[in-house]
């Protein structure tokens, strides 16, 4: 499975998940039935394959059936005993006959071994028809195993014994039995609840069960699940429900929590289980499962240990606890107790749970994945991803909710009622004592008093040398480490990454260089560190863990850590704590330097014996220091050491007994701190960073001279942000998750060190050893120990320096770049290609190290012309606002004159743009972007593309927002983006409509809509496992996949993201291109790469290694005279391209033809290889990887162990298997319900005639109103229709996007209720939505529409007669909206508009939003998040508009809250308050006082 | 990096010069000391380059934005740490350098160049003033000895690193004094010669052994000092003057430029007492338009004489750079020396054909034509007008029209050098056919500028200190002591 450069491991799915139970615990067939109609109905929430029958699996969880199923084993030919004493196994056995003989009999000789008695196996009745072919072709025989006891164990003891039975029997068989292979598994083997699930679509569950159509199967509750994996390779076990839990989502964290619960379960010991039985159990976690797999280990192993199910999701998937000042007292005492215990599984989570006799649903503590419920009066509670799966009567509904951030709901079918979050927390969190157990033992650093005298006190006495030592080069000191201890925050830099990798390098590399960051990409999303700083945490503790079965106060008996960077007082704290049972022991980390072979081995060696002998010896506090380093010793990199130990100790079982802390003079920047903690540091003394900080406040080289106090203050704050925008860009929240969670790829790094240090971490093409990683630090030992220098060593990382590193673009190549295209001098072009590709084959890039091999070649007037080779480029996604309108227009001009593609970028289009001018040009951007900020992003914009991008990361910062500050938003850029000039503008990190892969089908299919002739397409970042993803997004449906290069460019972003995450093209597109072909979808899409592309060699090794098509952006920029500034988020660009500043404009000198030339000498350059290849056309060419092979003749000691093979490895697939682009994806738009709208739209269309409609809508109905629109834009551009032109009314439940991009003129009204997205980019229409008019409850008390409402909205009117979720209004540039109460974060990142919410609003309200205004009532003020806007209150015109707005709701919806304020009006009013963003206040003002003095 | 927008806000300034009728009357420096504000602003301009082409276009690798950076914040002992780290002599650099820094600086695309120069100079002169040159006496000695022959600026360069690397350096200088063209080249207004002295104390008391008036050959044998020295260094540059091989070039009163240049310094230094090559009065004729042509001019009305008129035979640069001559190559654009303020005539696109005489055998006028130049299978070449033939007169001609190569002195083979056919030495890597004979700057590389010299003069030191020692611990203009070696030590 591993060849090349796929790897399993790499697969993701998502969901669509769903539940009915009846509370009061009567069983019935329709459960069942409705929970099956409910899965069929949520089909576009799972994903298919190249053979559309195959679904990704699918499935239903019920209770045992007893009746049904003491029937069926009579008929079967034996008889059951009583309800409880008997277990039943859904056994998947191997279809080969042999093999299954085999897992049988040793199967029957297990239940012998643990005291089983085997009552007898039914084979499963099921119609092989159903499923896929690819499904049928490795379909288990499945068969329902029926054992007892022979102590005659019963319900929950029984429970735990067909526990041990399960995972034991799983083992033994997949392990003993050769060619087994995972192929035996227990779907369920329980005395409550039974699983059918497959390889199934939705609606071939019921199908393919006999089973579940007949009556007599019964039950009171129903767990379904409908899964979308990135992956088709069939694999029944993968489909969910598991044994306890449904999950929709991703485990970010998994990986750490993996690791660290192998080091937990030396601990364990459980009252309930011998030990005998605990050794069956493990390993309770396996990486060879899914992270939901795992999760519902976790969870069974935790309920059958005896902690009550609700108490067990809450210690695993723990709220946000800690910033929380409003949580009761017992409620965070339990989750700080917790925390101590394990780690948080951290993630997007919708989670259903159940044991058979109480079900339940969470969600994580970001509340990323929509779940909502419905309590009826005939006391079913129905849950699911989308309202409207399941059809329900509306008279018999008494509630509609969805499950909050973090908060819980828990039917109990025992007592027969459902408890709310308050409810159920309160009896787990009053259970213990947890809050006075914290308060005996736990010990706060912070408080623990400091010493009065510094046993090793700051010195910055020679500090150059020690700087030389440890690697520090000037611009580290001035780059890196001034900024952080000046301002707090790291610094930013622009354009991409054109120095080699770490591997590649000929300077000494720091070893972290060689860890590339992992970040969130499609599968789930990134988090807003800034703007959700409330959702994490920094807290880390140190000290010994304990057995996390049971709990006791020696559980919390650890040292807490507000954050993880300690000064020396820290330090000596930590060492003088012995009295309070904390004993410390110091590792020195440092190795001969001798430069004879072995010594840092050696050196690891003996630091990890002396960890385990102070282990031994009682220490529970392990310091790895590199201070004791000299002339002749070498300090061993930290982290290698921390690896080192790390690992060896979780090896040794013992890595819970001691926490490790870093003395290190190597670590100074955000990604230091953040390898070291990935790779299992609890905290790190950063002692030479902080005294290099010292000697820049002594000399005065800081903007002014700081206290020491606030200088370290400083730097902890900015290491800090810096390392949560780490966690969040992978989204995770917890620092505590991220310790030892080892996100991160190496690149560059060897076998033996990965299995030795980083064990677990991806590394694909190999790499040096441990003598070349103690060459590197003897590097540096040597320049600080044998030459003279009174200045450090110049880096020339982050500027082109000679005496630097090297750089792709220097003096040389920008010059010779220029000049050729200048003056159209090929010759002279070929001069420049060809010095780039000798610096790239001297091992700047991967792809220097790669050779064409010798091919018989044809004559160059055979390769397919020029012209058709431009057609395949494209530019680069730049906006105007970071670029120049010159710069911006002067691309897309070239481009359309070449029949290639431009990229507008995020922020929009002007409309003049889109007509030709008379000369023919055209300034239009072929590709209009669609980022998470949505900025323009409406109906007519979309209308105006060839293609549509979904921006899913960026190179040079993936897994990172934008901002574009306040004073670059000029009236130009502000109008094109539909937002206020003068006020700044955030990307969020997350597309807030894309949490997960079908969130992501279904934006795509909400463009496609949206305009049906672009094509659409995925930007992603390279890095392990975009492949995977990649084949997520071909099944759902992009036309384009764009991997990107991590060394693209930027026009602002940490310097620590352009370096430090995502990885080179050459790796990720290869991958993507093996893995498409290996799921038969590669002829499904484009590939396209880019990232810094610069001659015909880079084109020809892109499209060998399968991309078709090209972007080409730093390139192009230098063409137009960019000289590489570095400087492009300052506005001060002196060539007039990266600045809105009108006089530097002015100096901008790039021109259209210089571009053409440019292109036109890539194609040429390109067809010269070719022809020397003998390729006639790119198609043929695409994915020819044979034809590549590493270069012979490496020549130097670092490149040597790379190991290239896994690049070039060309997936073997049979004739049918396209290798290119080939077939049109299907999106089956032929019979949306958009046909019906605009047909019966025609008299508006033609004559701007009135029309008026009644239609059904159901949840199925999606995206309904954006083909509607988009026919109204193409015909009446931006200004749409007059108001009202269009009424169409709906009755029954929308899917997701209703309304989304609605033109001006089409009002939408809707009676029934709504889904996520609802007025998605909302673009002038006007969409109302109240409940049933049959509904019984009260609308202002229930949820009408889901999550993420009007996103990225940018004008029109909406009135909901009810509450909406969470996220509403997010980035909303114009909407004016009425709603009755919302969830967390509403109007977050708002910059227009107006929001009125008549009732509650959730947590962290306006985070982000620097424009518009909201009018709220007063008793939400606690959950306003102040830090950006105020709090007014109001005057006689916002009463005017606020009654006014309520008028018009009432005659809108009926609504009878709005009705009520307005009886009332005087006293209602009192209760409003007014939030509006301080800067958009200060915009107001300004303007109003400018009207005053023109009237004057 | 200086300010944000400085290179907005403030445009470029140089010093004054004092004015043309005052400084004919002396040969001392012809600008104005600079104020440290002024200067303060002018370093504000440099924009931190993300790529500094200052810093490619500088032979020494200069570290500019790093020095300009340090003068913003006046912080001039760093600053002169940094421009240390590249250039041993800022002194000299700073005054009579062309800069190719300033030629490449980015602002020059658009706008003037930051001045990069007159910066280097100000670091340079304050650092002897404020007392940050401070001999390096604690130098840890290998007891290997090297030779340097030549005391231009690249032996002195390469006797600087040497001894700094811990080798006993003797400096050869045929004549008096050290400096070798910088002293009997560039003239006192463009470089005073206490400038040099104040230097060479330095290098003086920091142990470097200067063995003037000592001529290989005839003071001392080549076998000599091969036999007493671990390792030489020719760099006696490349002084065989191009001749201009026309009717009536023996003439009396025509003479090569260093012939002219030398003697007057020599006059200004007290070593001569009078110039026998003397302009006062005379119709002088200078031949040859580049910057020793401006010496010439510069010394002839120093002297008086009657008019001065500059030749040369390609024709009038255009005043802003061409499509095909763009930023950052050097431009091929008309520049104006000081000298050239001074007053002269100068004329491009004329060939010279013969000089005329008196029976005395004096140069009395230079018969020229004008040409044009036109490119011709692919290559430019001149043409002469019709018509256009007449003489100019002429009491003094200088020929200032470059050199040839090392003079044919014997030096080179006395080593056991071997030659190319273009009369310069082989060489791989600073290192002569001969082992343990290294060569540098003009004399390796023919006629060059002095920040070349300087260049090579460092680079050849690497190249000796690592044939003494095996390794070696002195900068390098493009490796960084981070840079690993392609063969790891673990290995060997």
């Amino acid at each position: 499975m591993n060849q090349g450069l796929y790897r399993s491991e790499f697969e993701h799915d998502a969901c669509g998940i769903g539940a009915v139970v009846n509370v009061k615990g009567n069983k019935s067939h329709e459960t069942i039935s409705d929970a099956l109609l409910m899965l069929s109905n949520m089909e576009h929430r799972g994903g298919r394959g190249s053979d559309p029958k195959t679904g990704d699996g699918a499935g239903i969880l019920i209770q045992l059936p007893h009746n049904f199923l003491k029937d069926v084993a009579l008929r079967a030919g034996f008889s059951l005993p009583e309800e409880g004493s008997y277990g039943v196994g859904m056994t998947f056995f191997p279809r080969n006959r042999q093999l299954y003989k085999k897992s049988k009999t040793l199967l029957n000789t297990i239940l012998d071994e643990l005291d089983f008695e085997l009552i007898g196996y039914r084979e499963v009745p099921v119609d092989e028809t159903v499923p896929g072919s690819g499904a049928l072709e490795v379909m288990p025989v499945i068969e329902q195993l029926f054992v007892r006891h022979k102590a005659g164990l019963q319900g929950i003891e029984l429970e735990r014994k067909l526990y041990v039975l399960r995972n034991y029997a799983s083992r033994q068989i997949n392990t003993t039995v050769p060619g087994v292979n995972l192929s035996f598994y227990f779907a369920s083997l329980s005395a409550f609840t039974i699983i059918y699930k497959g390889q199934l679509r939705t609606d071939q569950v019921l199908a393919f069960y006999k089973d579940l159509q007949n009556n007599k199967l019964t039950s009171a509750l129903a767990i379904v699940h409908s899964r979308f994996s990135t992956n088709t390779f069939p694999n029944w076990r993968l489909a969910q429900p598991f044994r306890y839990i449904s999950h929709n989502g991703e485990i970010n964290t998994i990986r750490g929590n993996l690791n660290k619960m192998r080091s937990k379960e030396s601990l364990m010991k459980s009252a309930f289980f011998t030990d005998d039985e605990l050794k069956k159990l493990m390993p309770i976690t396996d990486g060879k499962f899914s992270d939901s797999a795992n999760l519902d280990f976790m969870v069974e192993l935790l309920t059958l240990t005896g902690r009550s199910l609700p108490h067990v999701m809450m210690m695993l998937v723990p709220e946000a606890w800690q910033d929380n000042a409003t949580m009761d007292k017992a409620r965070k005492s339990f989750y700080k107790f917790h925390a101590s215990l394990v780690e948080p599984w951290d993630g997007p989570a919708a989670l259903l749970f159940t044991n058979g006799k109480t079900l339940g649903a969470t969600l994580d503590r970001n509340g990323l994945r929509p779940l909502r419920y419905f309590i009826t009066s005939d006391d079913r509670l129905i849950l699911s991803s989308e309202a409207g799966a399941l059809p329900i009567r509306e008279a018999t509904v008494t509630e509609k909710g969805r499950i909050s951030p973090g908060r819980m709901l828990l039917a109990d079918l025992e007592k027969g009622k459902i408890l709310f979050d308050e409810e159920v927390k309160a009896t787990v969190c009053e259970s213990k004592p947890y809050g006075d157990w914290i308060r005996n033992e736990r010990l706060k650093l912070r408080l623990i008093a400091p010493p009065k005298k510094l046993a090793v006190p700051y010195s910055t006495e020679n500090i150059k040398k020690r700087q030389t030592i440890f690697g520090y080069t000037s611009e580290d000191v001035k780059v890196i480490l001034a900024p952080m201890g000046d301002t707090g925050y790291e610094a930013l830099g622009s354009m991409g990454a054109d120095t080699p990798l770490a591997v590649l390098s000929k300077q000494s590399q720091h070893i972290s260089n060689y860890f590339k960051q992992l970040f969130a990409q499609v599968s789930n999303p990134p988090i807003d560190p800034i703007r959700e700083r409330m959702v994490m945490s920094l807290f880390t503790r140190i000290g010994e863990g304990s057995n996390i079965l049971e709990e006791s106060p020696q559980h919390t008996r650890q040292i807490h850590i507000s954050q993880p960077v300690l000064l020396n007082e820290d330090m000596e704290k930590i060492k003088n704590l012995e009295s309070k049972g904390y004993f410390s022991h110091t590792l020195h980390a440092n190795f001969v330097s001798d430069h004879k072979p072995g010594r840092l081995l050696e050196a690891l060696d003996r630091i990890c014996q002396e960890a385990v002998e102070a282990i031994q010896n009682g220490k529970n506090i392990l310091i790895i220091s590199d201070r004791m380093c000299q002339e002749g010793t070498a300090p061993i990199p930290s982290l290698l050491a921390v690896g080192a130990v790390h690992h060896h100790l979780v090896n040794e079982k013992k890595r819970t007994k001691a926490g490790i802390i870093v003395e290190a003079g190597d670590i100074r920047e955000t990604h230091h701190f953040a390898t070291v903690i990935g790779y299992g540091a609890s905290a790190i003394n950063p002692y030479l960073a902080l005294e290099t900080l010292l000697e820049l406040n002594e000399k005065g080289k800081l903007s002014k001279v700081l206290s020491q106090k606030q200088l370290f203050e400083n730097y902890k704050a900015a290491i800090g942000k810096g390392l949560l925008k780490v966690l969040s860009k992978m989204g995770i929240s917890t620092l505590q998750s991220y310790q030892a969670a080892q996100i991160f790829e190496a690149l560059g790094l060897g076998p033996e060190v990965i299995e030795r240090c980083f064990k677990g971490t991806i590394s694909r093409i190999s790499g040096i050893s441990f003598d070349e990683l103690a060459e590197e630090v003897l590097v540096r030992h040597h320049a600080a120990y044998e030459t003279e220098n009174n200045t450090l060593e110049t880096g020339g990382v982050y500027q082109w320096k000679r005496r630097g590193e090297t750089h792709m673009f220097n003096p040389e190549t920008i010059h010779l770049l220029q000049k050729s295209t200048k003056n159209n001098d090929y010759q002279l072009y070929k001069k420049f290609a060809e010095k780039i590709n000798n610096q790239t084959r001297d091992a700047l890039t991967i792809r220097g190290l790669f050779e064409f091999k010798k091919s018989i070649s044809i004559p160059l007037e055979e390769v397919e012309p020029v012209e058709n080779i431009l057609k395949r480029f494209a530019t680069g996604a730049m906006s105007f606002g970071s670029i120049s309108h010159e710069a911006h227009s002067t691309l897309a001009i070239a481009m359309n004159r070449i029949g290639a593609k431009s990229n507008c970028g995020e922020g929009g289009e002007d409309e003049i743009r889109f007509a030709r001018k008379e000369n023919g040009d055209w300034e239009r951007s072929a590709i209009k972007q669609v980022a998470s900020g949505r900025f323009g992003v409406t109906s007519n914009y979309l209308t105006h593309a060839e293609e549509l991008q979904i921006k899913m990361a960026q190179g040079a910062k993936p897994g990172e927002g934008g901002q574009l500050p306040g004073h670059k938003v000029d009236d130009w850029i502000g109008r094109v983006r539909h937002s206020t000039p003068g006020v700044g503008l955030i990307s969020p990190p997350p597309h807030h409509d894309i949490y997960s892969i079908e969130d992501l089908a279904q934006l795509i299919y909400d463009l496609k809509n949206a305009n049906r002739k672009a094509r659409i397409n995925v930007k992603l970042v390279s890095q392990a496992g975009v492949g995977t993803v990649a084949a997520g997004v071909a099944k759902a449906q992009s036309d384009v996949i764009l991997i990107s290069g991590a060394d693209g460019g930027t026009g602002a972003s940490p310097l620590s993201s352009i370096r430090h995450a995502g990885l080179p093209w050459e790796l990720g597109l290869s991958e993507a291109h093996q893995t498409l072909v290996k799921n038969n979808l590669r002829n499904r899409v484009t590939l396209q790469t880019d990232g810094q592309l610069r001659t015909g060699r880079d084109l020809a090794i892109a499209a060998l290694l399968g991309a078709e098509e090209w972007g080409i952006s730093t390139g192009a920029l230098v063409v137009e005279g960019c000289i590489m500034m570095r400087k492009c988020h300052l506005n001060t660009c002196p060539v007039g391209i990266a600045t809105q500043d009108p006089e530097l404009r002015k100096l901008f000198t790039g021109n259209p033809d210089h571009v053409v030339n440019f292109f036109r000498f890539l194609a040429q350059d390109l067809r010269e290889i070719m022809a020397s290849l003998g390729f006639r056309t790119v198609n043929e060419m695409v994915g020819q990887s044979n034809v590549l092979k590493s270069t012979g003749h490496l020549n130097h000691w670092k490149w040597d162990k790379l190991d290239l093979s896994p690049i070039f490895h060309k997936v073997v697939a049979p004739d049918h298997v396209g290798v290119h682009k080939q077939i049109d994806q299907d999106f089956r738009l032929k019979k949306v319900l958009d046909r019906k709208l605009i047909k019966d739209a025609h008299p508006a269309l033609e004559q701007v005639s009135n029309v008026k409609g009644n239609f059904e809508i159901r949840n199925t109905d999606r995206t309904v109103g954006a083909m509607l629109s988009n026919e109204v834009s193409k015909i009446f551009g931006s200004v749409g229709l007059p108001d009202g032109t269009i009424q169409y009314k709906f009755n029954g439940s929308a899917g997701q996007t209703f309304g989304g991009f609605l033109a001006r003129g089409i009002t939408f009204e809707l009676e029934g209720e709504a889904n996520d997205y609802f007025g998605k980019g909302l673009s002038g229409g006007k969409l109302v939505i109240y409940p049933s008019r049959n509904a019984n409850f009260l609308a202002e008390d229930n949820i009408i529409v889901g999550n993420v409402a009007f996103y990225g909205a940018t004008s029109g009117q909406a009135y909901i007669n009810g509450k909406a979720g969470e996220r509403f209004c997010v980035r909303n540039s114009g909407v004016e909206a009425v709603v009755e109460g919302i969830g967390d974060h509403g109007c977050e990142y708002m910059t227009g508009g107006q929001v009125i919410v008549l009732g509650e609003i959730g947590r962290n309200f306006a985070a982000g939003m620097s424009g518009g205004i909201a009018y709220i009532l007063e008793y939400n003020v606690g959950n306003i998040n102040k830090e950006m806007v105020d709090i007014d209150p109001l005057n006689e015109d916002d009463y005017l508009v606020i009654k006014n707005s309520l008028k018009k709701h009432v005659a809108l919806t009926k609504s009878n809250l709005a009705e009520s304020m307005l009886q009332n009006w005087n006293s209602a009013k009192t209760h409003f308050i007014k939030v509006i963003p301080v800067e958009y206040k200060e915009v107001l003002r300004k303007r109003a006082l400018e009207q005053t003095k023109s009237l004057i | 990096m200086g300010e944000k927008e400085g290179f907005i806000k403030y445009k470029r300034e140089m010093p004054a010069s004092r004015s043309p009728k005052d400084r004919l009357n002396d040969y001392k420096e012809v600008y104005h000391p600079v104020n440290e504000e002024a200067l303060n602003r002018q370093a504000a301009r440099c924009m931190d380059c993300g790529v500094p082409f200052c810093h490619q276009g500088c032979p020494l690798g200069n570290i500019i934005p790093e020095f300009n950076d340090r003068v913003y914040n006046h912080e001039w002992e760093e600053a002169f740490h940094i421009l240390r780290s590249t250039n041993n002599f800022p002194e000299f650099t700073g005054r009579i350098c062309p800069a190719p820094c300033e030629a490449s600086c980015v602002l020059g695309i658009n706008k003037d160049p930051v001045t990069i120069e007159l910066i280097e100079k100000e670091i340079g002169d304050r650092a002897y003033d404020m007392g940050f040159v401070k001999p390096r006496t604690n130098i840890q000695r290998t007891g290997k000895r090297v030779a340097v022959i030549g005391s231009g600026p690249a032996g002195l360069a390469a006797a600087d690193q040497l001894n700094l690397a811990g080798h006993k350096v003797t400096l050869f200088e045929k004549d008096n004094k050290v400096g070798g063209l910088l002293r009997y080249g560039i003239p006192d207004f463009k470089l005073e010669k206490w400038v040099i002295d104040r230097r060479v104390a330095v290098m003086e008391e920091e142990g470097v052994i200067f063995a003037t008036g000592t001529e290989i050959g005839s003071s001392i044998r080549a076998e000599e000092i091969l036999r007493q020295f671990d390792a030489v260094v020719l760099a006696t540059g490349a002084q065989q003057p191009r001749d201009l091989k026309i009717p009536g070039r023996e003439a009396k009163g025509v003479h090569f430029a260093m012939e002219f240049l030398g003697r007057q310094n020599q006059v200004i230094s007290g070593e001569l007492s009078e110039n026998i090559i003397n302009a006062k009065g005379k119709h002088v004729l200078v031949i040859g338009g580049g910057d020793t042509g401006s010496d010439c001019i510069g010394t002839s009305n120093r002297h008086g004489a009657a008019s001065v008129i500059q030749l040369e035979l390609l024709p009038k640069p255009p005043q802003q750079r061409t499509q095909l001559n763009p930023w950052p190559e050097w431009p091929m654009t008309l520049r104006t020396s000081s000298s050239h303020e001074e007053g002269a005539e100068r004329m491009w696109s004329v060939l010279t054909k013969e000089f005329t005489r008196d029976e005395q055998g004096n140069v009395t006028g230079l018969k020229i034509v004008e040409i044009e130049w036109k490119e011709e299978n692919g290559r430019m070449q001149f043409f002469e007008l019709a018509g256009t033939e007449r003489t100019l007169p002429c009491d003094l001609a200088l020929l200032a029209i470059g050199y040839t190569g090392p003079k044919q002195n014997g030096l080179l083979e006395s080593f056991g050098v071997g030659l190319l056919e273009n009369s310069l030495p082989k060489s791989k890597q600073y290192q002569s056919t001969e082992p343990g004979v290294f060569l540098a700057g003009d004399m390796r590389r023919g006629q060059s500028l002095v920040v070349w010299a300087i260049a090579e003069g460092r680079e050849c030191a690497v190249q000796v200190d690592l044939f003494l020692q095996g390794k070696s611990s002195l900068p390098q203009r493009d490796r960084s002591h981070f840079n690993n070696t392609e063969v790891a030590e673990f290995n060997s």
